[in-house]
């Protein structure tokens, strides 16, 4: 018992000892730091794309020696997709001068979207977040290219609409919502809704509680009963193979359910088996190791040993995701430098570059990416650039080309970006008006 | 030796039954309140403060509460993350509806709404008790938890479901919102945790804690004493719930910056309550401590590996943070079953005899 | 008049206008009720020897799932894998009767729920640790349970019945028969329930509780290996399964703390109440209502019947 009672007093006395002055790192080098999920239930997902990231951003550092002469440093903060644990990764990482944020989570974007322009470091949610910060005169310190989730919801409509025979063949028709219950999940809603009134189909919303990711029969039935026509999976996590396992189950044809690019997994399908065949997924980077780029990182980093990534996971569909996402941060980088002048630079600089970012087809070859995404563009005012995605689709064991590029529909998603991002800044009192210049694009 | 009482005469009956007798202890409050009032906000850093301190006091707020209800009342509830969310969204839709209004006024205000919805789930108790009980505090956590996401009233109709803090100002300077200085929002949390720390130290003190207290040793027995069972257990929902409602209308203005519904699910239930049951059911003190070692301790140990220089990934750092957390908590349950108030005590009363062993 | 309408005669017309429907949600409630019984069955198991109520047992079906999983894909074949699972969990047991049950012995209830919750972090990290977060495939196939579904025309439409689930409603019940006879018949099983009533007593006349605690965690381990199979190879493997261990309070609160039959009845009710509930007057609410039904419908019975429909009767004394 006294041996109980010393122990617990010197463990005590180590813990309170060791209280934590940080000292913030002078960085020699351009500090990225990565929000990560490798634990929790959305740990699926979440590993591939911390894996992506990480590997480009050390191909770099090892195949060039960094980014215009100064390496990267990457850091990785385990949120486990908690927002608690997100906002302590941000007040620990803001003192080591990041120049970009990547939160990957909707949940830790939003609270950290109103510090972005009183801290000066911008966040970068690619293909995430909150929709109307695609409006760079309202947010001009967070960034969402290459498409936003309304974007995404405009391009299953216009395949929809595409398969049927025209967008005008969707009058009447039933289109299906499967979301995860979360601000990440009702994303597309009034994208969705107003195409609804635009185009005359009845639209009706799934939602699938977090708790009850895994125990989704009721919704299946439910869709069961109305018949949809189409069904938009906006999942993420356990949701998504459990929600293909069900439409396999009640026969849904595949090739009507498609998943956003979250729900596109390789983990996501497999469970279903030869049940997923023909199930359909948005992407904006295409799948597998055929790209000089993922050839480099193979070289350089994994077969070096200098990555957490299995060989056989190199070049999956969500692997690649992190690669174009560190794509985007290296050529924010590099353009930042090129329009501020400076090779080691702050915050500040990386949003100006940030807002220059004109990756076109030329430039995409000269990094090894051909083929590898659409080329994407953002402006002072458009901080997305709306631009193309493409289906894959699962043939049973991996993904393929399902579709070429579909264009969104940018008449319909950009007003209502305009108008949501007018009412957020009008909901919060305060909100500062722009007062960064606007660089002509490089 | 330190911690006597030699030499400390009471004249009256009022010194005689003051909460805190010894001079130690006051001189003790004196430094503790020094501290956390001039030498944090002075010399911490933007870390300490917003991401360990600001937190720390929320939970500690939270923990009080939930403590006033299963320490004093022995009433278990699961039900605190609700509770607290009620406060959050209250206190959101107050401001948006009556914005010129001092936000602090609000916060307290909250505090109201969570009361009354926590007497209206706590009306079961008197037919459930015990573990029963917990189960209809968990109808209220999750029926709650599902109104905060599919009643689009409650976030304002906005597309995403969660709610952003509005940039309010006391005396000029703002106070909630991204350009709310750190210190600013330190002191206001500071300030509304140490009032309602003195308010619910005079109420365990007085008749209403042993009103609680008895309720918990026997309720029958409290009964045939004359003490009103119903009443006793819904004024201990009532103020829990208050206490509960303020710390969420604080996490939420104070250091979120905004919320979604899933902050308020089951798992900060879970988290409150362990809090309370490490630090000590029944103690004041015990809310604190319980709060610093289940909130500060993993943050502690997450940075103890690139402190020393061993490169462990944050992933495993993470693993085996949970590890520990849970091992530390079958040792304390094993060593000291009453919690770390309990240690503390002991160690108040080692404080009296030393040098000497007993 | 519309409400009063849409809440009580509409459902009712909807049920009648489809009735493969309904009788495909009856049978969905029932496959649902029945692995939420599984998941109360490892509680009632403890809380019946040791009046622990051990808040582990979601991570405990999370881990038992993980672990035959993960020898399989070390290479090592599926039965054996399973042999192995199972050591795995005697060896868990183990552990946690030294560690954890022998220091606390006749502490306040109270104090060995929360032993448990650090036993539930500890196993969280410890998984984790070992077997990466990444979610698994159930071996389902591997280990002889039948795929696919059996279709029956009936009721003017389509009903179908996944045989999984079939498979999955026969081993609960022949896992409750066989704990059932366990408990009345065997000389371990009433040694079980005298630890149960009182652990100083059961040790006066010469009980060794550390034997039976052993016993105990490990059939409670067994039963979570079931669960963790059933409940993996519906949809998969990963940590998100240990929230849905929560579903199984309301269970055990209809069905009785301390009885076997009654969680199993107790399950298909709340799952069976649960699904009709969603489905049919769900929609009126908003829909989703199906996390708090469950302990609503457990709550309405608690203020009418407090021990449950199985459950021994409280008797409190001054």
């Amino acid at each position: 018992m006294r041996l109980h009672r010393v122990l617990l007093g010197t463990a005590l006395a180590a813990a309170t000892l060791l209280t934590v002055p940080l000292a913030a790192s002078s960085a020699d080098g351009i500090y990225v730091p990565l929000f990560s999920y490798r634990t929790g239930p959305f740990a699926g997902s979440g590993t591939p794309i911390v894996n992506g990231m990480a590997d480009y951003l050390n191909m770099l550092n090892e195949r060039d020696g960094g980014i215009g002469g100064v390496k990267i440093i990457v850091e990785e903060c385990e949120t486990g997709y908690d927002t608690k644990k997100g906002l302590e990764c941000y007040e620990q990482v803001k003192a080591k001068n990041p120049v970009v944020m990547n939160p990957y989570s909707t949940g830790i974007t939003l609270p950290l979207i109103p510090k972005a322009a009183i801290d000066k470091i911008p966040i970068l949610s690619m293909a995430y977040g909150l929709s109307a910060s695609a409006d760079g005169n309202t947010f001009p310190w967070v960034f969402n290219p290459p498409a936003t989730y309304w974007d995404g919801a405009s391009m299953f409509i216009r395949y929809a609409g595409g398969k049927e025979g025209g967008l005008e063949r969707l009058k009447g028709k039933k289109i299906g919502l499967v979301y995860l219950d979360a601000p990440y999940g009702k994303e597309p809603i009034p994208l969705l809704e107003a195409l609804a009134k635009d185009y005359g189909f009845e639209l009706k919303l799934y939602p699938v509680p977090a708790a009850e990711m895994q125990n989704q029969s009721s919704q299946w039935l439910n869709i069961r009963r109305d018949r949809p026509d189409w069904i938009y999976l906006q999942g993420f996590g356990a949701m998504n193979p459990t929600a293909v396992k069900e439409a396999a189950k009640i026969n849904y044809p595949m090739d009507h359910l498609i998943g956003n690019w979250w729900a596109g997994n390789d983990d996501d399908a497999r469970p279903a088996g030869d049940g997923a065949k023909g199930y359909l997924s948005l992407d904006f980077n295409q799948v597998g190791t055929n790209y000089k780029v993922i050839q480099d990182i193979l070289k350089y980093v994994v077969d070096k040993g200098k990555s957490q990534t299995p060989k056989d996971r190199v070049g999956e569909n969500l692997y690649n995701r992190g690669v174009l996402n560190s794509i985007i941060i290296a050529e924010g980088i590099r353009t930042a430098q090129k329009v501020s002048g400076k090779k080691q630079i702050t915050g500040e600089d990386m949003r100006r570059g940030l807002e220059s970012l004109n990756i076109n087809e030329a430039r995409l070859k000269e990094i090894g990416a051909d083929g590898f995404a659409a080329p994407m563009k953002v402006a002072c005012d458009d901080h997305n650039g709306h631009n193309a995605a493409y289906m894959a689709k699962w043939d049973g064991t991996k993904w393929v080309k399902g579709s070429d590029w579909i264009e969104p529909l940018k008449s319909k998603v950009r007003p209502l970006i305009e108008s949501a991002a007018k009412d957020y800044a009008g909901a919060n009192a305060g909100w500062p008006k722009r007062t960064e210049a606007c660089d002509k694009s490089s | 030796m330190l911690y006597r009482e030699v030499g400390q005469y009471k004249t009256n009956y009022a010194a005689d039954m003051s909460v805190m007798p010894l001079i130690q202890d006051r001189v003790g409050i004196g430094i503790i309140l020094f501290i956390a009032a001039v030498i944090i906000p002075y010399f911490g850093n933007a870390f300490l403060i917003q991401a360990i301190m600001i937190p720390f006091l929320v939970f500690s707020l939270a923990a009080i509460g939930l403590n006033l209800l299963t320490g004093y009342t022995g009433l278990l509830s699961l039900g605190t993350g609700a509770f607290m969310g009620v406060g959050a969204y209250a206190c959101y839709k107050l401001t948006t509806y009556f914005p010129g209004v001092n936000i602090l006024i609000w916060i307290i205000a909250s505090g109201l709404f969570s009361a009354v919805v926590g007497v209206v789930f706590g009306l079961p108790s008197l037919r459930i008790k015990g573990f029963y009980l917990a189960v209809a505090t968990l109808a209220a956590q999750f029926f709650l938890s599902w109104c905060f996401i599919r009643q689009p009233w409650f976030y304002n109709y906005n597309a995403s479901g969660a709610i952003e803090v509005p940039t309010r100002t006391l005396f000029g300077i703002p106070v909630t919102g991204a350009t709310a200085a750190d210190a600013t929002r330190y002191y206001v949390v500071l300030g509304i945790v140490v009032a309602m720390t003195w308010l619910a130290s005079n109420l365990v003190h007085g008749r209403i804690g042993r009103m609680w207290m008895a309720v918990r040793d026997m309720d029958l027995a409290a009964e045939l004493i004359g003490i009103r069972l119903l009443r006793t257990k819904l004024l201990a929902f009532a103020v829990s719930s208050f206490y509960c409602g303020v710390a969420g209308a604080l996490l939420v203005f104070q250091w979120y910056g905004s919320a979604e519904p899933a902050v308020f699910d089951v798992n900060l239930s879970f988290f409150i309550l362990f809090m309370v049951i490490i630090g000590g059911l029944g103690s004041l003190t015990g809310s604190y401590l319980g709060a610093a070692l289940i909130f500060i301790l993993p943050i502690v140990l997450r940075y103890i590996p690139p402190h020393l220089g061993i490169p462990i990934r944050p992933a495993t750092v993470d693993h085996i943070q949970y590890m520990v957390i849970g091992a530390l908590i079958v040792l304390f349950l094993i060593v000291e079953p009453n919690g770390l108030a309990r240690l503390w005590q002991i160690g108040k009363q080692k404080l009296r005899v030393w040098p000497f062993p007993y | 008049m519309h409400l009063i309408y849409q809440i009580f005669i509409d459902p009712f017309v909807q049920m009648g206008n489809a009735p493969d429907l309904l009788v495909q949600t009856l049978w969905e409630g029932l496959v649902a009720g029945v692995l939420y019984s599984l998941i109360a069955l490892g509680f009632v198991l403890i809380f019946k020897a040791s009046g622990v109520f051990n808040f582990a047992q979601g991570i405990m079906v999370v881990f038992a799932a993980l672990t035959l999983v993960g020898f399989y894909e070390h290479g090592i074949p599926a039965y054996l894998a399973l042999a192995l699972t199972v050591a795995v969990m005697f060896g868990l047991a183990f552990a946690v009767e030294r560690a954890m049950l022998r220091p606390l012995v006749n502490q306040p209830d109270i104090i060995l729920f929360m032993a448990t919750f650090g036993l539930t972090y500890f196993l969280i990290g410890f998984g984790e640790l070992v077997f990466g977060g990444d979610p698994k495939v159930m071996i389902a196939s591997q280990l002889g349970l039948p795929k696919g579904a059996v279709e029956i025309k009936m009721a003017g439409g389509l009903v179908s019945l996944q045989k999984i689930d079939i498979a999955a409603a026969i081993i609960a019940s022949l896992m409750v028969a066989a704990l059932a006879v366990f408990f009345q018949k065997t000389r371990v099983g009433r040694a079980l329930r005298a630890v149960a009533d009182s652990h100083k007593a059961a040790l006066s006349v010469g009980i060794s509780l550390e034997y039976i605690w052993v016993i105990v965690w490990f059939a409670a381990g067994l039963v979570a290996l079931a669960t963790g199979i059933m409940w993996g190879a519906r949809s998969e493997v990963s940590f998100a399964l240990e929230i849905i261990a929560l579903k199984a309070l309301p269970v055990l609160i209809l069905g009785g703390f301390t009885s076997i039959p009654g969680a199993i009845i107790g399950g298909v009710i709340i799952g069976v109440g649960e699904k009709i509930g969603e489905f049919y007057w769900g929609p009126l609410l908003g829909s989703g209502i199906e996390t708090w039904l469950a302990y609503v419908i457990a709550l309405v019975f608690l203020l009418f019947r407090p021990q449950g429909l199985f459950g021994e009767r409280i008797i409190e004394r001054i």
